[in-house]
């Protein structure tokens, strides 16, 4: 037993779950609108890091004007894409919608790739010191800094759908567009919303991981995580996507631990989530906190 | 049924087998036994480079014939099957290399292992519908993906694994003129299959479960049955089409069979056209053509300003993968019905011409 390394990965785990569950919470959000399973949620992260990376070293920007550009290109960039490309695919098959992101999801990692490079390029330093101490471990501060960013976003997102307004409109539209329509909310303009909270969102989770790895078209692997993490808590339950992701990255980094000590079959950190994935669905297909109206056939 | 040359104005058909049948004139007929005579001429008249060319339409097209078997016929959504194509790949040059099973017996048999292991991801598609199996065939892609890196004793590890070259009666085929004539062979043979299963009881209840699958439940199909029918059917083009490309590349890496290849093969059933089994075909050539269009377009553009301000030549595979995401994107929202629907209105605009509108 190695307890340190044992604490550290959980720390580890934890704060990389709580990044999965702020993606996720952005991808229980456009599920909720507008029922579209997006797999183009890791590209979210992939162009908003790139977007902050861009502005931070060719413009020299200071991080506290570089971010907010970057967020209100999100927000244009999101309510765009669902204009542009996702509208037309209302009232179409599922497979039909789902393919749609898949093919915007492939397109936006190449022309990422054409932009910027294959390789990683490191952020430029935000933080003066790069490492604190917590509890008697070496922490990263950007580590400190994700976590708290991330429960800062939760707790928005508890706030928003729960007293503003626009959030409480949201909520009617997920439940029943048609009697959100007859109550004056603009569904249209629910669904670009959401698409651009979603991508705020996952662009804030992009840059703070490419703070900690370096920006790399690595990030997208986030879209493709953040599948075990919704479906263990539930694709319709936003308290569930931050639950399941926080136990997806525990549980990787537990995996990645057992496997290092014991097992040694390697690569544990990145498959264990999809056996995991492979039995919830087997088990449980509505998750942890997902509405039960899932038929079994 | 195909006693006549043209079919009539107007639709008269008085019977099943009238409706069913593969060919509705001697005239078409003819044309496809023209068009593979042809085909088998190619080596002829072809080079290597085009021969290739064919032959990756073949293989590849068998694989996209089983997924659109799937997605385009029963409804349900796979995004892991390079992985089903690379496990055939697999299975057949470990068939023929641990145990000397003849080339030719290996592929059906690595079919076979190929079905077996969909089947055991078609467990959770079985219960799951929509979205959920899309998800289900996600880490399936991943797990196989990651099996494929670790098991050196089936795959040779990261190192690949060699494949012995198609052999029959002591004739290798191991040049592209002659492994032309298997992957030609092969291809209208699964074609053939696949059409014939469609006019069966068992693929009209793939159809049924598509279109309305509590409709299906009712009148008596076995929801559960047809849809691991389904998969498992899909697995075994998979692996048909695995085993031929492993045994004409007489080599297969570990690292192919990624998300972006079963992409691909989403891609090319839904330019071709979900759900039409000529579909499969036509959009395999697309995807497969695709880099080729995307090349000469470089080429030609090769030393003009905008070449060198977007750095056109050292990103052809990016800008290949964004040309095959834009495909699929402008084929959903302007033609869903792919390129099968296309030529069936080219066809249309002839049959009535001069009076077409």
């Amino acid at each position: 037993m190695n307890t340190s390394l044992f604490l550290q990965l959980l720390i580890n785990g934890l704060i990389v779950g709580a990044l999965y569950g702020v993606v996720g919470m952005s991808f229980v959000l456009i599920y909720k609108a507008s029922r579209i399973v997006n797999f183009a949620q890791g590209e979210f992260l992939l162009i908003g890091a790139w977007a902050c990376w861009w502005l931070l070293t060719y413009y020299q920007l200071p991080f506290y004007v570089g971010f907010p550009i970057t967020l209100a290109f999100m927000m244009v960039f999101g309510v765009v894409l669902q204009t542009v490309v996702l509208r037309p695919m209302i009232g179409e098959p599922i497979i039909s919608v789902i393919m749609v992101t898949i093919g915007l999801s492939i397109f936006f990692q190449a022309l990422i790739k054409w932009m910027f490079g294959v390789f990683a390029k490191p952020f430029p330093p935000i933080f003066e010191s790069p490492t604190m101490n917590v509890f008697g471990l070496e922490v990263q501060t950007v580590y400190v800094a994700s976590l708290l960013i991330s429960i800062l976003i939760m707790a928005g997102f508890g706030w928003f759908f729960k007293f503003s307004r626009l959030g409480l409109a949201m909520r009617a539209t997920a439940f029943d567009q048609q009697v959100a329509q007859s109550l004056g909310i603009s569904v249209k303009r629910m669904f670009a919303l959401s698409w651009a909270i979603s991508a705020m969102v996952s662009a804030v989770a992009g840059v703070v991981v490419g703070v900690v790895n370096g920006v790399s078209s690595a990030l997208s692997v986030f879209g493709i995580k953040v599948f075990p993490a919704v479906i263990l808590g539930g694709l319709d339950s936003v308290i569930g996507a931050v639950v399941g992701g926080l136990i997806v990255g525990l549980l990787e980094n537990v995996a990645h631990y057992v496997d290092s000590q014991w097992l040694n079959w390697g690569n544990m950190y990145e498959i264990a989530p999809f056996y995991v994935l492979i039995l919830i669905l087997m088990l449980k297909p509505y998750g942890l906190f997902g509405t039960k109206d899932i038929e079994r056939v | 049924m195909a006693s006549t040359n043209m079919i009539p104005c107007g639709d008269f058909k008085t019977s099943y087998a009238a409706d069913t049948t593969i060919f509705p004139t001697v005239t078409s007929r003819n044309a496809v036994i023209l068009g593979i005579l042809l085909l088998a001429a190619a080596p002829l008249f072809l080079d290597a480079y085009w021969l290739n060319l064919l032959i990756q339409i073949g293989y590849l097209g068998i694989a996209a014939l089983g997924l659109n078997i799937l997605v385009g016929f029963t409804g349900q959504i796979s995004i892991g099957h390079s992985a089903f194509f690379g496990f055939g790949a697999f299975s057949s040059a470990y068939l023929s290399n641990s145990y000397g099973v003849p080339v030719a017996l290996a592929i059906p048999l690595a079919a076979l292992m190929t079905t077996v292991v969909g089947m055991v991801f078609g467990v959770p598609a079985a219960r799951l519908k929509g979205l959920y199996l899309a998800i289900a065939t996600l880490a399936a892609q991943y797990i196989l993906q990651d099996f494929f890196a670790r098991a050196e004793w089936f795959t040779g590890g990261v190192a690949g694994t060699m494949a012995e070259p198609f052999s029959l009666f002591g004739f290798a085929f191991d040049t592209d003129q002659s492994f032309f004539y298997v992957a030609l062979a092969a291809t209208v043979v699964m074609y053939l299959l696949a059409t014939n299963l469609m006019r069966t009881r068992d693929g009209r209840a793939l159809v049924a479960v598509r279109d309305h699958y509590l409709s299906a439940e009712i009148m008596g199909i076995n929801l559960t049955k047809y849809r691991t029918m389904s998969f498992g059917i899909s697995a075994f083009y998979a692996g048909i089409g695995g085993a031929l490309y492993a045994h004409y590349l007489q080599y297969v890496s570990v690292e192919g069979f990624t998300i972006l290849f079963s992409i691909q093969f989403l891609g090319m059933i839904i330019i071709g056209g979900l759900g039409s089994i000529m579909g499969s075909l036509m959009g395999t050539a697309f995807m497969v053509l695709l880099p080729e269009v995307m090349q000469a377009l470089t080429d030609s553009l090769a030393g003009t300003s905008l070449d060198r301000a977007l750095n056109l030549k050292d990103s052809l595979a990016f800008l290949r993968e964004m040309a095959i995401g834009v495909a699929i994107i402008l084929f959903l929202v302007f033609e869903p019905d792919g390129l099968a629907h296309r030529w069936r209105q080219i066809k249309a605009y002839w049959k009535l011409y001069p009076f077409s509108h």
